[in-house]
């Protein structure tokens, strides 16, 4: 049934595969972060100047499907002559900056999103408390607001890093040599579809889990004051 | 965009290719409703399955969402799409049969299917443990049968809790009917590359597909929305 000697002559081919989905996921997901924050603070400003923009900006990147918006950007920006004549062509053209610009954009949206919400369930007590010691706005939200929220999104986080995984696969569809790609190419070749996905299967199901569990190694490290005290088996 | 143009023909809307647009945009809501009624059944199996005190049901329910969510949609697709293309084939052989295509929308929908049913599995369960277990019981004394208490009592006070979760993957689902056209379903996404390829203007062409996908979201959220306060009626909202 399983072809082995095929499996043991590809594998190679999806480590290189798993390198390039790795670094896609890597880059997409610090640029969401550091887009993100500051979105998410503007998203709850009580000011609407500040908040309706970044409601528009997620509520349709949330709304559209990524494939759409890969194709927008590395198929579609070329249709502008001014673009195409720019010193920012280059950049354009190349599949690895469209791929990292459509999956940084889009994961922005959910993780915005997911801060804002760990942002306004911060206890009303906490902020008091820090209005009382008479901290600055920037300090509150830099050691009160932003590490209370980002602790308390940390386990929606972990499932925005998985989907953010499972959406390089997409990249596969403007030629970057990721796993999914990988996978499509050994199968052509052989026409071998159990062996060429099985494999990269079993590739994608490692980095998953690997995932979940540093997540939840990062919980149990910074979710432990909220852990019910009964619920704890050990011994105090 | 179109820039003015006193030619008729020239002004006209995505250059006559918006009735083809909305053809594509037939297929991927046709898709979607097969898709989720397939992943409905698939969830409540599944829903039923890890509720229930079967130990083997329970292992084989979790087997399924666990292999699901470990791994892409699309790789599913392709793994599903190709690998069932042969395995048809080989029983078609055996069977004296000749060569069979799949069609993608019977592999896209069943896989769209059996992907969400997995997520609608936890939904479901989570809805129907929220559901106070004194509710049945007093069903049950009341001299219900089981499958009374189910239709009068579980299902419609289900609907109420698992619309928000439901709500969530069927707009994942909507969206993800986008990757079939890489199998080759002639959806929306298929004819915006067709169209963009025609009249080498893809940005048009993506964009105005991206705004009916967002039309559809939007439709969807007020909609269920709606049905969900439908179900709540009487219950009392939690005030901070």
């Amino acid at each position: 049934m399983v072809d082995w000697t095929l499996i043991a002559e590809s594998w190679p081919l999806y480590l290189n595969g798993l390198k390039v989905s790795l670094i896609l996921m890597a880059i997409s997901v610090s640029a969401s972060f550091l887009l993100s924050v500051p979105l998410a603070i503007a998203r709850v400003s009580p000011n609407p100047l500040l908040s309706k923009p970044v409601f528009l900006y997620t509520y349709v990147i949330r709304g559209t499907p990524l494939l759409v918006q890969l194709y927008m950007i590395y198929f579609g920006l070329a249709q502008f002559e001014w673009l195409r004549e720019s010193a920012a062509w280059p950049l354009f053209r190349n599949a690895w900056f469209c791929a990292w610009l459509a999956f940084a954009l889009n994961s922005t949206a959910y993780t915005t999103e997911i801060l804002a919400g760990a942002l306004r369930q911060t206890p009303s007590g906490e902020l008091e408390a820090a209005r009382s010691l008479g901290l600055s706005t920037f300090s509150i939200y830099r050691r009160i607001l932003l590490p209370s929220a980002m602790r308390r999104a940390l386990p929606q986080y972990g499932n925005e890093l998985v989907m953010v995984m499972h959406a390089t696969s997409i990249a596969s569809a403007v030629t970057i040599v990721e796993l999914t790609r990988t996978a499509r190419d050994v199968y052509y070749n052989n026409l071998a579809p159990l062996e060429a996905f099985g494999l990269v299967a079993v590739f994608y199901f490692i980095i998953t889990f690997t995932l979940v569990g540093l997540v939840k190694l990062l919980e149990a490290r910074f979710l432990k004051h909220l852990r019910p005290k009964s619920a704890d088996p050990r011994p105090a | 965009m179109t820039p003015f143009h006193a030619d008729p023909d020239e002004a006209m809307f995505l250059h006559g290719y918006f009735p083809a647009i909305l053809e594509g945009l037939r297929s991927t809501l046709l898709v979607s409703a097969v898709s989720l009624a397939i992943a409905c059944v698939f969830g409540l199996i599944g829903a039923g399955a890890k509720l229930s005190a079967s130990r083997a049901a329970n292992i084989a329910a979790d087997t399924y969402t666990t292999l699901i969510r470990g791994l892409p949609e699309l790789v599913l697709l392709l793994l599903i799409f190709y690998g069932g293309q042969i395995l048809i084939n080989s029983l078609a052989d055996k069977a004296g049969l000749g060569y069979l295509d799949i069609n993608p929308f019977i592999a896209g929908t069943t896989t769209l299917g059996f992907i969400f049913g997995a997520y609608l599995t936890e939904t479901f369960r989570g809805a129907i443990l929220a559901i106070p277990r004194g509710q049945s019981e007093a069903g049950l004394a009341y001299g219900m049968s089981r499958g009374q208490v189910l239709r009068r009592i579980v299902l419609p006070q289900m609907v109420r809790h698992a619309i928000p979760g439901f709500t969530n993957n069927w707009l994942v689902m909507i969206k993800a009917t986008a990757l079939l056209s890489i199998i080759g379903l002639d959806d929306m996404v298929h004819r915006a590359n067709l169209a963009s390829a025609a009249t080498r203007e893809p940005f048009t062409f993506y964009a105005a597909i991206g705004g009916i996908y967002l039309a559809v979201t939007t439709v969807s959220i007020l909609l269920l929305g709606w049905v969900e306060r439908r179900f709540s009626l009487g219950v009392r909202k939690v005030e901070f």
